[in-house]
């Protein structure tokens, strides 16, 4: 039999390729200590990864994810074993409701002692007596304004129904940080499943909509910066970002009250390296570890060890990154609202846009 | 006149077309993260993407996966059309409809089927798995174009070759596969991008630790997209550019050769 000169080469070249490959991903299996870390995207130093594994000897295995939602699926199908997961508050209620994580052994990790006890405090909305989860991250929400375009003090919730700020109010596009707005500003709570009061949020936003310039996640950001709006629905943690790109803008947590959300470790029932999984967690809580996370991402850290080493006092002591909790009014964690109340907010906030 | 009117609207396609691709360009010159401002021209995204270990990692895993699963699913894929082709046409047309469906089927549905068919077997999620995904899905555009080339292709002159003496082994690669070469390559380069943009069905078969461009990129939504991406992009968009180039307008010595890859792009 002969073949066409080329037909032999590429076929002897593919057989290479595939035995390259095969043989090169057998390493993943390799023996030695690891931990299988699931976290956001751009969410960690990468040094910190790096100075783990050199400083204990544990390989990290780090995966990423975008949303709550898109995690939980890959964790709950049991498709990958994951040792630490660092969710949201509802998504940690949930997960606790269906039985998906283990509760830490606390005297494994003694450098939670490094947790500021208020956020702790905070944590119970979601997880009852601190048994899951360990903070990370954590901000609020508020408006963002840019002094030059706005008149008069801006303190409330009500000055996104202004008409004078028609087509420069950016609001969130997603449902339960939309629905907040209406129902903190209207004193509920916006865990709500009052049907009333949720159809009165709706309509108030209904009757917002002609106002709002864009419903955005992450553009607020760039928009805020570029001067192309003077009010805008936006996470704290930005708040520091856009304030050193645009001096002009000003962050502020409505006196009617707002959310508060925290990010935290979790370990995952099925998790193959809990052990690892507590020393990379004790290690997240370390000062210098968290103040270089802290640097890196630019939202506010819990641990308080790590912000007393804080150089530019400005930062240590910045309302926006640290509020004092004991005098903010009325900060709310999201939680778990079940299938039932996800599909009351998701109707109606459909209801909202469509209009 | 007419002609400054089909001039303009080509123009204005080439725009809308290009606008975004354009606009991602002049980003990554941009010294500012923001997208807002500009801070002026700079090549530091260029020389900071490639000493990112995370970006330089996903390229390789990406570019691998491509080329591996675009070539296996060529083989396959080449190799089913031609039992196609033979078959009886009632039995043909059931397996094109067969093969289609899967092109047609949304791409999370495709996705969550093999994430489940992956759990069933016990497999360990990883690069084998997504490799074995990228081959499914690439193999109806194989198919796809192959099928027809060998519609084209005269029986008479492989029967002819048989004749002459030719074993039917060495007349398929002397008679058939010179005909069919456009198709099968046409059917390399399709799946190639197909593997290369796939996100959604990469997201459900893969394992920790493993990213492409396309799930890497995503996992920076929440904190915006980092401008080396910016850069990258660019660089991959300049790397297709220049190969169309190449391919369609560096003269050659072998005018048949040219011929055929004139058609490839176009097809």
């Amino acid at each position: 039999m002969r073949m066409g000169k080329g037909m032999k080469k590429s076929i002897w070249m593919a057989a290479m390729l595939v035995a390259l490959i095969l043989t090169g991903c057998g390493k993943a299996a390799s023996s030695g200590e690891e931990v299988v870390v699931y976290n956001w995207g751009e969410y960690i130093d990468p040094d910190v990864l790096s100075d783990f594994e050199t400083e204990t000897g544990i390989h990290v295995v780090y995966d990423e994810f975008e949303t709550n939602e898109i995690m939980y699926p890959k964790v709950e199908s049991g498709a990958s074993a994951y040792d630490v997961i660092c969710p949201s508050d509802y998504m940690i209620e949930k997960m606790i409701a269906n039985d998906l994580l283990q509760e830490i052994k606390w005297e494994n990790i003694p450098n939670v002692s490094n947790i500021d006890p208020q956020y702790m405090n905070e944590s119970e909305q979601f997880d009852p007596g601190n048994k899951y989860s360990i903070p990370y991250c954590w901000g609020t929400v508020g408006i963002l304004y840019n002094r030059t375009m706005v008149t008069g003090p801006i303190d409330s919730w009500s000055v996104l129904w202004d008409e004078q700020y028609k087509d420069n109010i950016l609001m969130q596009d997603s449902v339960r940080d939309a629905f907040m707005v209406p129902l903190k500003w209207k004193g509920r709570s916006l865990n709500t499943m009052d049907q009333a009061e949720l159809e009165e949020a709706r309509d108030l936003l209904i009757e917002q909509k002609p106002l709002v310039q864009a419903y955005v996640v992450d553009q607020v950001r760039d928009k805020m910066i570029g001067n192309e709006a003077a009010l805008g629905v936006i996470y704290s943690g930005e708040a520091i970002y856009t304030q050193r790109e645009n001096p002009n803008l000003e962050y502020v947590i409505p006196k009617e009250g707002s959310n508060i959300w925290i990010d935290s470790w979790v370990i995952p029932k099925n998790a193959e390296h809990v052990a690892n999984a507590e020393k990379f967690i004790d290690y997240m809580c370390r000062a210098d570890v968290a103040l270089k996370n802290f640097e890196y991402i630019t939202y506010a850290t819990p641990n308080k060890a790590a912000r007393e080493l804080i150089e530019d006092a400005d930062i240590r002591n910045s309302e926006i990154a640290f509020p004092d909790l004991s005098k903010c009014p009325d900060l709310e964690a999201y939680l778990y609202l079940g299938e039932e109340g996800d599909a009351l907010y998701n109707e109606l906030w459909k209801e909202v846009k469509s209009k | 006149m007419r002609s400054v009117a089909k001039k303009a609207y080509i123009v204005l396609i080439l725009l809308l077309l290009y606008a975004p691709i354009i606009t991602l360009v002049t980003l990554s010159f941009n010294a500012s993260k923001t997208r807002a401002k500009w801070g002026g021209f700079t090549l530091k995204w260029y020389g900071s993407m490639f000493r990112n270990d995370a970006i330089m990692h996903a390229l390789y895993t990406t570019l691998v996966l491509a080329i591996l699963s675009a070539l296996i699913a060529t083989l396959i894929g080449t190799a089913a059309a031609i039992a196609m082709n033979t078959m009886k046409a009632r039995f043909r047309m059931y397996f094109t409809a067969v093969t289609n469906i899967p092109m047609l089927n949304a791409d999370i549905v495709t996705g969550i089927s093999l994430m489940l068919l992956f759990l069933a077997f016990d497999a360990a999620f990883g690069f084998r798995t997504v490799l074995l995904a990228h081959i499914t899905f690439n193999i109806p555009y194989v198919i796809l174009s192959v099928l027809p080339k060998l519609k084209q292709t005269n029986r008479s002159v492989y029967e002819a070759a048989l004749d002459l003496g030719a074993t039917p082994v060495y007349a398929f690669y002397k008679v058939i596969l010179p005909d069919i070469m456009p198709g099968i390559i046409s059917g390399f380069f399709l799946s190639f991008t197909m593997s290369l943009d796939d996100f959604i069905i990469t997201h459900f078969s893969k394992g920790p630790g493993l990213d492409t461009l396309s799930t890497k990129i995503y996992t920076e939504v929440k904190k915006g997209i980092k401008p080396e991406m910016y850069a990258l992009s660019t660089l991959m968009f300049a790397t297709v550019l220049i190969l169309v180039i190449v391919v369609n307008y560096i003269p050659d010595a072998d005018a048949s050769k040219k011929q055929r890859s004139g058609k490839i792009i176009k097809e």
